[in-house]
């Protein structure tokens, strides 16, 4: 768990540079090496590893525009998706989906860039595994504002009505982009929603790993054992805007610095170094976790960029009769010219 | 508008276009206690995209709403606020995320009106951003104006300017009907999002309204016509100013408004020049490009000499700058369909 995330601790440090090089001064959004936005997801980690740790290549996650640490946890592709995020060729989505939109079927990972978006398909993988009568389950990640939106709370009632084995895992970072959660949502515990669907629902507090990794052993086991769902949530903490280049200043500094105190690795450490790990095996750990990310990194930015023409391709993947690869020529009407 | 009339109007002050736009809110709001604004990330952040950016201060979180993200539940709260009278305008923030509401959108609405006979009317107004030209990939970029001018029940306004967007959304505003309002990213005047020269204009600090329905020449010529919305207009612009060195005289029209459609600009323009180009940033099929030829040939065929649609093929919008690149219709694109013309 440890490993993961610094990983992911360290491959967002890693992305947050390469994606302002060119962006600077003046923060360009359509500039430097990596397109579009960047959500980045520093201090989210702990809910990443504590949940996937408990899952197989053979059990879905499904991720919201936040995904990276999630991803690392699972196991993904990290060079395929790097050069994912760098927009070339060889990305998981051949430059296509961006960092808001990875999809590792090796993995059964998929993410989405709109709110509670991934929160129907998370059930609909779970539908799947008990139809088949398979033991994987479905873990669905996704933000404290997500809890308002009809797809998560329909979702809810879908595992719960048909006991799919599919766990809710809100990530609690306390902001919607600028807004508090205490002005978006009157229940502070977002797990408490399960209620409304007799569905258990637990809450994890502090930012801990392992706490998060018990929790969601019992969540896990209980949808593989075809008991249903469970919505958990899990404080974890914002430690950056809520894209790059969001200046926060709805954010009070205090706030960001009870953030920046609240480290979910710094408390794994300490929990570790209680246990009697030594810090020269997280030192090793550490320096194989950076050594893996700039391995990707530079791996990426060597591969080539889609051609311009590949835009035409996969929007089947069996075309319809008469469509083509390439853009039509333009169609001439009402003359003879 | 004729142009004496806009030069009569103009004052030295230029603005920007979500300036502009927030004038225009801020004044409707100083005028009317019924008028508020609602959305997410709109009070303290001021909009993503500065489409509300100063409001929070003068009018307070009573009037400048942030909202849960629950789309379905706040644009529907507005379908009933405006039902009950008030003016409610509710930001979408990225017109991508239209499905999420899209049954409080276009069947109450877009349609209470039409089923209650008339009996009740929604008086409120839709802001979404709009467009690609980020690198943001397929659920950020859209502009999906075909989508919303498709269903019947929406008055669709585009705006391209500073000086179309204030008076565009007075109109919106004071309008008795639905008006989804959209906005593109690229023409805010973002800091981090640098506009083309032309959306920033000289804007009146009155109140003054654009009426729907009346396309603007953004450009007289001679040769051919060319028809475009949004920021395709300055792209356009520029083909055509690109061209002039040919000796083609380009006309461009700036539709500012879907529905309602001027086709009566549109086709006076065609029985001038001939020639007619359709350029869109929404998908090809079934969308502005093929509504606009079907206008013209339904009233002009005889006049009309050559036809060329430049659209977003029927794709997704790549990540990859090289692929939105290749999608997304730029000058060149246009100068070669206006070429293709002659």
């Amino acid at each position: 768990m440890y490993e993961d995330m610094v990983t992911a601790r360290y491959y967002e440090e890693r992305l947050q540079e390469e994606y302002l090089e060119g962006k600077q001064p003046a923060f360009d959004i359509s500039a430097g090496p990596i397109p579009g936005e960047l959500h980045l997801a520093a201090g989210q980690e702990a809910a990443a590893v504590g949940v996937c740790h408990h899952l197989e290549d053979e059990d879905t996650v499904t991720a919201p525009h936040r995904p990276h640490h999630v991803a690392i946890a699972k196991g993904i592709d990290l060079k395929r998706t790097t050069a994912e995020i760098f927009g070339r060729e060889t990305g998981l989505s051949k430059g296509k989906g961006g960092h808001m939109h990875l999809f590792d079927p090796e993995i059964n990972f998929a993410g989405s860039g709109i709110i509670a978006q991934g929160c129907p398909p998370a059930a609909g993988a779970g539908l799947a595994a008990k139809k088949r009568n398979e033991d994987s389950v479905a873990v669905a990640f996704l933000g404290e504002g997500a809890i308002s939106q009809g797809a998560f709370l329909e979702s809810l009632n879908f595992a719960a009505v048909h006991d799919l084995p599919v766990v809710f895992v809100i990530e609690d970072n306390d902001w919607a982009i600028s807004m508090p959660k205490e002005r978006v949502s009157d229940v502070r515990d977002g797990s408490k929603r399960a209620g409304g669907f007799d569905m258990p629902g637990v809450r994890v507090d502090y930012d801990d790993a392992v706490a998060i990794y018990e929790a969601a052993g019992d969540a896990i086991g209980r949808a593989r054992d075809q008991n249903g769902p469970t919505l958990m949530e899990v404080q974890v903490h914002r430690r950056m805007g809520h894209f790059m280049g969001d200046p926060e200043a709805y954010r009070p500094t205090e706030n960001q610095e009870a953030a920046a105190a609240r480290d979910s690795i710094e408390r794994l450490v300490e929990d570790m170094e209680a246990y009697g790990i030594e810090g020269e095996t997280l030192d090793e750990l550490r320096t194989k976790a950076q050594e893996r990310v700039d391995e990707a990194i530079e791996w990426a930015k060597d591969q080539p960029r889609p051609d311009p023409e590949d835009a035409y391709e996969d929007v089947f993947v069996n075309p319809p009769s008469g469509a083509t690869d390439s853009e039509p020529e333009f169609e001439l009407a009402g003359g003879d010219d | 508008m004729a142009q004496e009339e806009r030069d009569r109007r103009v004052v030295e002050r230029e603005l920007t276009m979500s300036r502009a736009m927030v004038e225009a809110i801020a004044h409707e709001m100083r005028e009317d206690e019924e008028v508020f604004y609602m959305g997410e990330d709109v009070a303290d952040y001021g909009g993503i995209f500065d489409s509300t950016e100063g409001l929070l201060d003068e009018f307070g979180y009573d009037r400048v709403m942030d909202v849960p993200i629950s789309e379905t539940a706040y644009l529907g709260a507005a379908v009933g606020a405006a039902q009950a009278g008030m003016r409610p305008i509710a930001e979408l923030m990225f017109v991508d995320f239209f499905g999420v509401a899209m049954d409080q959108i276009y069947n109450n609405m877009a349609k209470n009106t039409y089923m209650s006979g008339g009996s009740v009317n929604v008086p409120m107004v839709l802001t979404a951003a709009v467009g690609g030209t980020y690198n943001d990939a397929g659920q950020h970029s859209q502009t999906l104006y075909g989508t919303f001018a498709h269903l019947p029940g929406m008055k669709v306004v585009v705006p391209s300017t500073a000086y179309d967007a204030k008076g565009l959304m007075h109109n919106a505003i004071r309008d008795d009907d639905p008006v989804v309002y959209l906005f593109h990213k690229r023409l805010m005047g973002i800091g981090w999002m640098p506009a083309p020269g032309g959306p920033k204009t000289p804007v009146p600090k009155t109140d003054y309204t654009i009426p729907f329905g009346s396309a603007d020449v953004k450009r007289e010529g001679s040769d051919v016509t060319v028809v475009t919305l949004g920021l395709h207009v300055h792209r356009a612009l520029e083909a055509a100013e690109s061209l002039a060195d040919d000796g083609v005289d380009a006309e461009v029209i700036d539709l500012r408004t879907l529905v309602p459609l001027d086709t009566e600009t549109v086709v006076d323009s065609v029985r001038k020049t001939g020639n007619l180009v359709v350029v869109d940033e929404d998908y090809r099929s079934f969308g502005v490009t093929g509504e606009i030829v079907a206008s013209v040939a339904d009233e002009a065929l005889e006049n009309l000499d050559a036809v060329e649609r430049v659209a977003l093929p029927d794709v997704p919008i790549p990540y990859a700058r090289s692929m939105e690149n290749e999608v997304i219709p730029d000058v060149q694109d246009i100068e070669d369909a206006i070429q293709a013309t002659r």
